[in-house]
Formats: structure tokens, sequence, C-alpha cells
């Protein structure tokens, strides 16, 4: 089989590399060029792109860097920036891999004759006929939640080859075959933003910050903040405490009218979210009105039981126990109330 | 599609002007440099005297075939050490002038000539303005002479563009220059068309001309940068001042005997080999607008380029695929310039030329060379354009 392997530079799509080509693949590398500006953390650099290449000759495959910066500040950076403008907490990594991964990147994997495109994530597609996606073997490391909106188009042509290994099992076969990434740290951050500069920084050249005012439920004001945009809905740090002395959080934030409302613990929960139609995707068929699910509002949150109520614009998420809120722009992904590692579905909180 | 079509055992190399072959008679010439003791040339026992010997004979050599005094050869390490040495040599030697230095610099110039004069006004030692160029990629003249002033320090405009082949009216640009200021240098980077041009002749009215072995069939890591006496060039680079205090550095001696039968063999060759080479590019170019009837020609026809250029732009091709599927089939073309990670980076000559970014991400350059054949051209009209077909996508 002729397979694309999208290589970061990091040890896991180094191994997926490795894998194939140990089946017998007929293998290529591509390291994404995504970022024009600068960073010094994930996949945008050149210590990155060069520890690919370098891993891609070990393999003794073909590695290119496919520069795919344009469509990545259009679909990635642009609506990450628009989303803090508007109180929104967007998530990047899965904008990446709903419109340039597992879209632009496909699409051309597929016109370059290849069968199928392989990324080192940690989640595995199983069936014929019908495919399920499911949560990576290794429970910690699984990246089930940033691949919830593929589809069974998607699905039928790629491939997960470490999804079925735990991490130190990757790393050990990194450090058998000798890979220069195999104590490579994992990527923590946001790609296109620097660890010196952080989120704030970053935005700070993107988008003007308002001070905002912060209330409690009653409306009284309890505080101010610097930048309003940089708040995000759960939030504790910066918040204070109630006159109570409990911890306070965030509740809800409101660009246009400069106010954060804060409360505490037992006020800061939620017991619903709206997914509008617009931002739902099925792996295969939609979850009826009254379907039970198991909803994930984070990449490794934990998964919480839940009921369906299909609403007339999409659907609403209701959970068997209050949650913490969900920031409006968060993915929530539903898993399968029986077989709960499988993916059935995702959506974006209104 | 049969990705198994085109042997890839068999290489068709069309990219020359990225780098060309090192001629076996160049091999043989620094071999026998390399076949007997060789000293470092500043010192003064015999191996270093027949360094010293091998070097000057290089540099008479060289200088001839560029109609310079010797004294005027510099050699340095390529085509972009050249380019940085005449931007920053000359601004160095401007700098006790009071007013800032002022570089004007055409907008199709080799990253080598472009980043150094933008570094420069970067760092706020020089003001630096482009100079347009036509839908065709040609230096806009009468906008130059528009720009020139009686105290501007420095012109660059490149011989022939690395990217589209396309030859600059140099000969017009030093009237235009020569009517504003007595005084401006000149420079010309000759690097791309120096295989296939009379760089004595084509050069004759620039002050500073670049030169690089390895697109001549000589070896990586060896240049000039030919300056007109007397010197205007400042050192950039400290040292131990070799090469008349200009470019301090032990000469690379091998390297100088290569570049110097390079040009000898190119010179010679010339006529001949400009006419082949035409030839098969002409076959090709019409071969593949044939199978590819949407094809653009990025260079509108009448306008003189280099012999080995073909530079076709082709809607709806993402020049990336195109270039990793002829690859795999073992064709070797270019689809542009790089950044440091390796990633194809959109073309500042397209740009300058007005082509359409859109158009511009299907670009792709076949350079032809002395080692090109029919059959390479035969194959390249075979392989290209059902590659084309698969990989063009909609819209």
């Amino acid at each position: 089989m002729r397979v694309l392997v999208a290589m970061s530079g990091g040890v896991d799509s180094s191994v997926a590399a490795a894998l194939l080509v140990e089946a017998g693949h007929d293998v290529v590398g591509a390291t994404l060029k995504l970022w024009g500006g600068e960073s010094d953390s994930g996949c945008c650099s050149v210590a990155d792109v060069d520890d690919a290449r370098r891993v891609a000759q070990q393999l003794g495959i073909d590695h290119h860097v496919f520069n795919l910066t344009d469509e990545f500040d259009t679909h990635v950076v642009a609506p990450y920036v628009d989303a803090h403008a508007r109180g929104r907490t967007p998530n990047p990594c899965i904008e990446c891999n709903r419109s340039i991964k597992f879209d632009r990147l496909l699409a051309r994997a597929g016109r370059m004759g290849f069968e199928r495109l392989a990324t080192g994530h940690h989640a595995r597609v199983t069936g014929d006929g019908s495919l399920r996606l499911r949560r990576g073997a290794d429970v910690d490391k699984d990246q089930s939640y940033v691949l919830s909106m593929l589809g069974q188009g998607e699905l039928a042509r790629v491939v997960f080859p470490v999804g079925e290994m735990t991490k130190s099992d990757v790393r050990a076969h990194a450090v058998r075959l000798g890979l220069r990434t195999a104590d490579k740290p994992d990527s923590q951050d946001v790609c296109f933003i620097g660890s010196a500069e952080g989120r704030a920084g970053f935005l700070s050249r993107q988008l003007e910050f308002h001070a905002a005012d912060v209330v409690n439920g009653a409306g009284d004001p309890v505080g101010t903040v610097d930048a309003v945009e940089l708040i995000t809905v759960g939030q504790r740090k910066g918040m204070g405490h109630g006159t109570d002395g409990a911890r306070r959080y965030v509740v809800a934030v409101d660009v246009p009218s400069r106010r954060v409302t804060v409360g505490s613990a037992a006020e800061a929960v939620t017991s619903a979210i709206a997914l509008p139609g617009s931002t739902l995707t099925w792996v295969d068929r939609p979850l009826g009105d009254g379907a039970r699910a198991v909803a994930q509002v984070s990449a490794h949150g934990r998964p919480a039981p839940c009921s369906i109520a299909r609403t007339d614009d999409g659907l609403m998420v209701e959970f068997d126990a209050p949650q913490r809120p969900v920031a409006a722009g968060q993915t929530v992904a539903l898993y399968d109330i029986v077989e709960q590692d499988a993916v059935v579905g995702a959506g974006i909180a209104a | 599609m049969d990705h198994l079509s085109g042997d890839p055992a068999e290489t068709t190399y069309l990219d020359h002007a990225a780098t060309t072959p090192l001629r076996p008679e160049v091999a043989e010439a620094m071999a026998e440099a390399l076949s007997e003791p060789l000293g470092n040339p500043t010192g003064s026992h015999r191996p270093a005297q027949r360094a010293r010997r091998l070097l000057e004979e290089s540099r008479d050599e060289i200088a001839a075939l560029l109609g310079r005094d010797p004294g005027g050869i510099i050699f340095t390490s390529g085509g972009t050490e050249s380019a940085n040495l005449a931007v920053f040599g000359t601004l160095a030697a401007a700098s006790h002038d009071q007013a800032t230095p002022s570089l004007l610099c055409s907008a199709v110039e080799h990253p080598a000539v472009l980043e150094s004069c933008r570094a420069a006004a970067g760092s706020g030692s020089a003001k630096l303005q482009e100079i347009p160029v036509d839908s065709a990629g040609l230096v806009d003249v009468a906008g130059l002479a528009d720009l020139v002033e009686p105290h501007t320090t420095l012109v660059a405009v490149m011989l022939a563009n690395n990217e589209t082949g396309v030859i600059e009216p140099l000969g017009h640009v030093v009237e235009a220059v020569r009517a504003q200021s007595a005084t401006a240098r000149i420079f010309t980077d000759a690097v791309q068309a120096a295989s296939f041009v009379n760089l004595a002749a084509d050069t004759a009215g620039a002050d500073l001309v670049a030169v690089s072995a390895h697109k001549l069939g000589g070896p990586v890591g060896v240049g000039v940068l030919a300056e007109r006496l007397p010197s205007v060039i400042a050192p950039h680079q400290y040292g131990g001042g070799q090469e008349r205090e200009r470019r301090s550095g032990t000469q690379n001696v091998v390297g100088a005997v290569g570049l110097a039968t390079a040009l000898r063999l190119a010179a010679a060759e010339r006529d001949a080999a400009t006419r082949r080479v035409a030839g098969l590019r002409d076959a090709l170019a019409r071969g593949l607008t044939a199978a590819i009837p949407d094809a653009h020609r990025t260079v509108p026809p009448g306008v003189a380029t280099l012999p080995g250029h073909l530079h076709l732009c082709l809607p709806g091709v993402e020049r990336e695929e195109l270039l990793v599927g002829l690859g795999e089939r073992g064709l070797c073309a270019s689809g542009g310039s790089s950044c440091a990670s390796g990633a194809l980076q959109p073309s500042h000559v397209l740009a300058a030329m007005g082509v359409s970014e859109s158009l511009s991400r299907g670009a792709i350059r076949f350079t032809l060379g002395r080692g090109t054949t029919r059959v390479d051209v035969e194959r390249a009209v075979a392989v290209v354009p059902p590659l084309v077909a698969a990989v063009r996508h909609d819209g």
C-alpha cells in the first residue's frame, strides 16, 4: 500500500512511519510547514523539520516539506484570533485536523496517488463497512478527542499506526531503531505560539485587549481584568475568592459588554450545552432525540454520561450530573454509551 | 494512476540552474592540482609557492575571460558570498560619506542580493529602493532612470534571472545609471548567466560582477567577485588580509583551478552549446504546451532568455505535488526557492512580474544544460503531462 505519513518531527509520527516501513508498505514522509511566523515549539520549527527528515533518511524513505502556511493562516490562526476577540475558547489543533491534515493534506495525498494518509495520533480505526473511531490504547495519550470530527470518508483513507501502542512502547521502538526523536518531549502547546511570549503575547500582536469588570452572580462588581479576551469560562486563576473565602470561577465572558461573571464552585456548573447543527459531525449515523452518550469537553477531560435532545438548531447535551461550565468554542466529543471508547460525533459549544 | 510508470532508476536531470554536474575535465584539473603537495598560498616554501602559482594562474585566466584586470578578481566561497561582498563591501567603503548610502536593487534579484540589500536597509546603514519589472520580468529602465540620483551608491541588476532565465537589459541599465551618476557602482549578478553569455562583453559596463563555479560545471564552494579597479570594496570579513585585504581567509586553490577550467570550457563551447541547448529547450516547450494546452509560458515569446530555461505556470496544479511525482519518476525539476525548512516559498520574482498567486502555485522550472539530450526531452514530454493531469485539482 502506498502511504503518505505526516511527520511532525516527534516520536509518535517517527514510529508510525517506521511501523509502516516494517510492514512493507511503500511509504513517503511529509512534514507540513504551517506557520510562517516565529515559534519555537510544535510542528513548525526548522529543527522539527530536520528531525523528521533525518528520521525519514534513517528509514530509507523519501521526505518532503509541504508549505501550507496560507491555508493554516486562513483556517486555523485567523479563526483562533477571531474567537478570542469574541470571548470564545477555540481549539486550534482540532481546526488544524479538520481543515488542514484531514482535509487539504488528505486530498493532496489522494491526488498524489497515496491510498492512505498516516499520522502519529493515538487513536484507532476499527471495523469494515461502518468504520469506528476509537480511543488509543494508551488512555493517558488518547487523542480521539482531537479527531472526533472525522467521518467515514476520512476514516477510510487514514491509518494511525501507533494507536495500538502505549507511549512507552512507542519510545522503546524508537530507541530500538536508533531514531533521534526517541527521547524528544511531547509537544504541549499550540504550535504557532512561542513558549516565551505565550498566548497573551501572541494575541496582543493580533488584536486589541479590553479591560472588563468582574461581577458576581447578582451583578455586583467584585474586580476588574486587563484583557477580557484572555478570560475563559471555567477559569479559576486570577479570579480571587468570594466574600465567603471560597474560590471563584468564571461563569460567563461577555466581550461586547466588557463583563466577566464569576461564581462559586456551586454556581459554576452547567447541566446542558447546546451544539449548533452547523458544527455537528458524525462518525457514521447521527444520534437521535433521547439517545444516550458520553460527552468529553476537552482533550483529557473526564467523560460525562449524558442524554441527547434534538433541537431546531442542532442538539442539546444534557448531562446526568452537573459539570464545570463549557466555554463557547470548545469542542464536545460524543462517545458511544455502550462501547465507550468509540467516538460517535462532535460539535462545538455555542 | 500507475505510480510505477517511468523507471525511477532512470534520472532525467532538468535542474541545471540549481546546480549542474561537475565536468570531467574540471575534476581532472582539480585532481591534478591535488596530485602534489599544496601549501597555504601565503607561505614561502615550495608547496606554498605551488599553491600561489595555481591560484594566480587561475586568477589570470578568470580575469581574461571576464575582461577584467587580475587585481580585480576576488575569490569567494560562491555566489552568495560574492553578492554579500558586493553590497556590504561597497557600503563599507561608502561609510565615510556624509549622507546615508542609497541602494537600488531590481525586484527580481536572487535572494543573495535582495536580502543583502534588505538587511543593510533594515539595519539603517542604507536606504533601499527596489526597481520594478514589467510582466516579462524585465527591469523598467525608464523607472530606474527616475530612481537614480547623482549620489546613488549601488545599483544591482542581475544579468539573467535564475528562475525565469530572462536576460536583463544590462547595457541599457548602465546607460541609464551613467546618465544620472558618475559615481554610482553597478553590480551585476552573473551567476545564472555565466554558462551561456559572453561575460566580458555583456558585463563590461558593470563595476562589480558575481560568478559561481557550480553553475558552470565547476565545484560547489568557490566563486569570484570581479571589481573594476581602483578598488571600491572595503572588507566585509576580517582576518589575514588575503585577496588584497578585501576577503580574508585561506584561498580555495583547488576550487579556483576548477572555476578557471569550467569558465574556459564554457567560453570555448558557448555558441555551439547555446544553439544546441536552446533547440532542446524549444522542443521541450513545444511538447509540453501541446500536451498541456493551458500551460502558461511565464516569459512571453520574443523576450530573450537563457537557452536552458523553460518556466511554466500550470493552472490548477500545486507545484509541490507535481515535483514529488516527477521526482518519483526520476525527473528532476524545480519549483522555486525554499526556506530554511526546505518548504517551497512563494516566488518574489513571479510576484514582481504580476503573476497571480494562484497561477504561481503551479510554477515549475525546467532547466537544461550541457549534458541534456534529446532523450531527456522526449522522456519529460512523456512523463510530465499525465502527471499534471493526475495532480490537477478542480477550480
